[in-house]
């Protein structure tokens, strides 16, 4: 993801810097407003782009509510459905969330929503750390093609797409502007 | 998110890279972390059968083994030696290839013979482990070791690791010293000259028989246990003289600097290598080494496991 390919398939942007910034900035609004018990939020952000997405949105937070929210870790590769049917097997990273979970309300946070199969799986790998209030999600694109009944909570932007299409977030380079971008294959 | 994995057996140090080495390393952390977790089961191998193949004797090994497979969702079969059929005059291949027949995903091999782990690795479509193979290797021992070394400090380039006790008939040693040289460790190793013969230079160690020389250079001590069971008479005159010239006794251990880690693949025999007041004292890692065990299993049994069936 880091490296942009120059062969055929073309790159339609879709999202510059300020327009993630803004996105996430009014994600951080509606958490505040659906979640009067904000101290007991936990942003759960999954590697790699949904740690650096939920750090974003508990920044926007602390400086709007004056208060530090929990942040943590969701690695999903050990719990998804589809290892041994994949070529190649997913890195798994140590998850980290603050323990218990009992009253807290977890929010699932990633770059991109699709399928909805990552999602499934940061649950179940969120219920084996106990059993939180609620989870929410959110998400900084919307991309469609659901394959299992997982609705997000909080949208960056809805980018209806094909399948074929491929959709490439950038966020937190060190050298390069964040950005998102449609890749027309 | 690719891998940096791409081997279906595990079956030494030596063939691996530095990077590969790492990479179990690395792997090793998320599933350490699962140990900390309210349910300390993940799915990730669901679905899969891991047969514990143990041809030689062995509780801790086996049951460590069983345990990953267990925290991967994954079934488990236990053949040992006198359970199988090998005792009928079956060959190892055909009990092999019976497991295989069955659909056993993976296959952990303890074996008297060097080389059986890669006899059958070879063959079978299944995933092979090895788990020790005679004096050859047993590398998820020595993954622990490099594991429990790099969490207490922090690296293993640089350190100074002694390997005291019968180096030459260790599967422990040899994968200590393939996985350890790769890394950038210096190794030195330490015992009678019948059992830490000069040849061992080779493998790019250093060779020493005076024991109180080293130590108080040492990073890391890894005892090893004295295997009576194998040992020959000629070898060394007794267990008595052994303890007097190489145990890690209290008062060797001062010699040791302050941060210095004890290591013991287990079981340890108190008062033989080590004296039961240096195995329980604060710079013993010995315990850390078992529950980094079954950590290290599971990733080595989840990436040889994931990419079989892939």
């Amino acid at each position: 993801m880091k490296q942009r390919k120059q062969n055929s398939s073309a790159a339609v942007p879709i999202m510059d810097a300020e327009a993630i910034r803004r996105a996430l900035q009014r994600i951080a609004h509606e958490i505040i407003e659906r979640n009067p018990q904000l101290a007991q939020v936990v942003l759960a952000g999954i590697p790699s782009r949904g740690v650096e997405i939920a750090k974003r949105i508990a920044d926007f937070i602390r400086g709007i509510e004056k208060i530090d929210i929990d942040t943590g870790i969701i690695d999903v590769a050990m719990h998804r459905d589809d290892v041994g049917t994949r070529p190649e097997l997913p890195v798994v990273r140590a998850s980290k969330l603050p323990v218990p979970l009992e009253e807290r309300t977890v929010i699932i946070v990633d770059d991109v929503l699709y399928t909805g199969r990552t999602v499934r799986a940061a649950m179940d790998a969120i219920n084996s750390f106990g059993r939180p209030a609620q989870i929410q999600l959110a998400a900084l694109i919307d991309r469609g093609h659901r394959e299992l009944p997982i609705r997000a909570d909080y949208v960056g932007k809805n980018l209806p797409t094909a399948a074929n299409e491929k959709v490439r977030v950038r966020i937190g380079s060190i050298n390069e502007p964040d950005g998102v971008w449609l890749i027309k294959e | 998110m690719s891998t940096r994995w791409s081997r279906k057996d595990l079956l030494g140090l030596r063939e691996l890279s530095a990077e590969e080495i790492n990479f179990i390393l690395e792997t090793t952390d998320a599933f350490k972390q699962v140990g900390t977790r309210e349910i300390k089961k993940v799915p990730a191998l669901r679905g899969k059968t891991l047969v514990n193949f143990f041809i030689e004797p062995s509780t801790r090994t086996r049951t460590s083994f069983e345990l990953a497979a267990f925290r991967l969702s994954a079934d488990v079969i236990n053949i040992s030696a006198t359970t199988s059929s090998l005792t009928k005059g079956e060959t190892l291949k055909d009990t092999a290839r019976n497991l295989e027949a069955l659909h056993a995903d993976i296959l952990v091999l303890r074996h008297s013979s060097a080389g059986a782990p890669q006899f059958l690795g070879n063959r079978l479509k299944a995933s092979v482990i090895n788990a020790g193979d005679g004096a050859h290797e047993h590398p998820t021992q020595a993954l622990l070791d490099l594991y429990t070394i790099r969490e207490k400090r922090g690296k293993i380039a640089g350190l100074h690791v002694v390997i005291i006790g019968d180096i030459l008939f260790s599967r422990v040693a040899r994968s200590n010293i393939f996985g350890l040289v790769k890394l950038g460790a210096r190794v030195t190793l330490v015992g009678p000259s019948t059992l830490v013969p000069r040849e061992f230079e080779k493998l790019g160690v250093e060779v020493s028989h005076k024991i109180d020389n080293v130590l108080p250079n040492a990073d890391v001590v890894n005892l090893l246990r004295i295997q009576h069971e194998r040992q020959r008479k000629e070898y060394f005159p007794g267990i008595g003289e052994y303890t007097r010239f190489f145990g890690l006794t209290k008062e060797r251990a001062k010699l040791l600097k302050a941060d210095c880690l004890i290591m013991h693949p287990g079981p340890i025999n108190r008062g033989v290598e080590i004296d039961s007041e240096v195995a329980d004292g604060l710079q013993s890692v010995i315990l850390d080494q078992v529950t980094n065990g079954l950590a290290v299993r599971m990733a080595v049994l989840y990436l040889c496991g994931g990419i079989a069936t892939a």
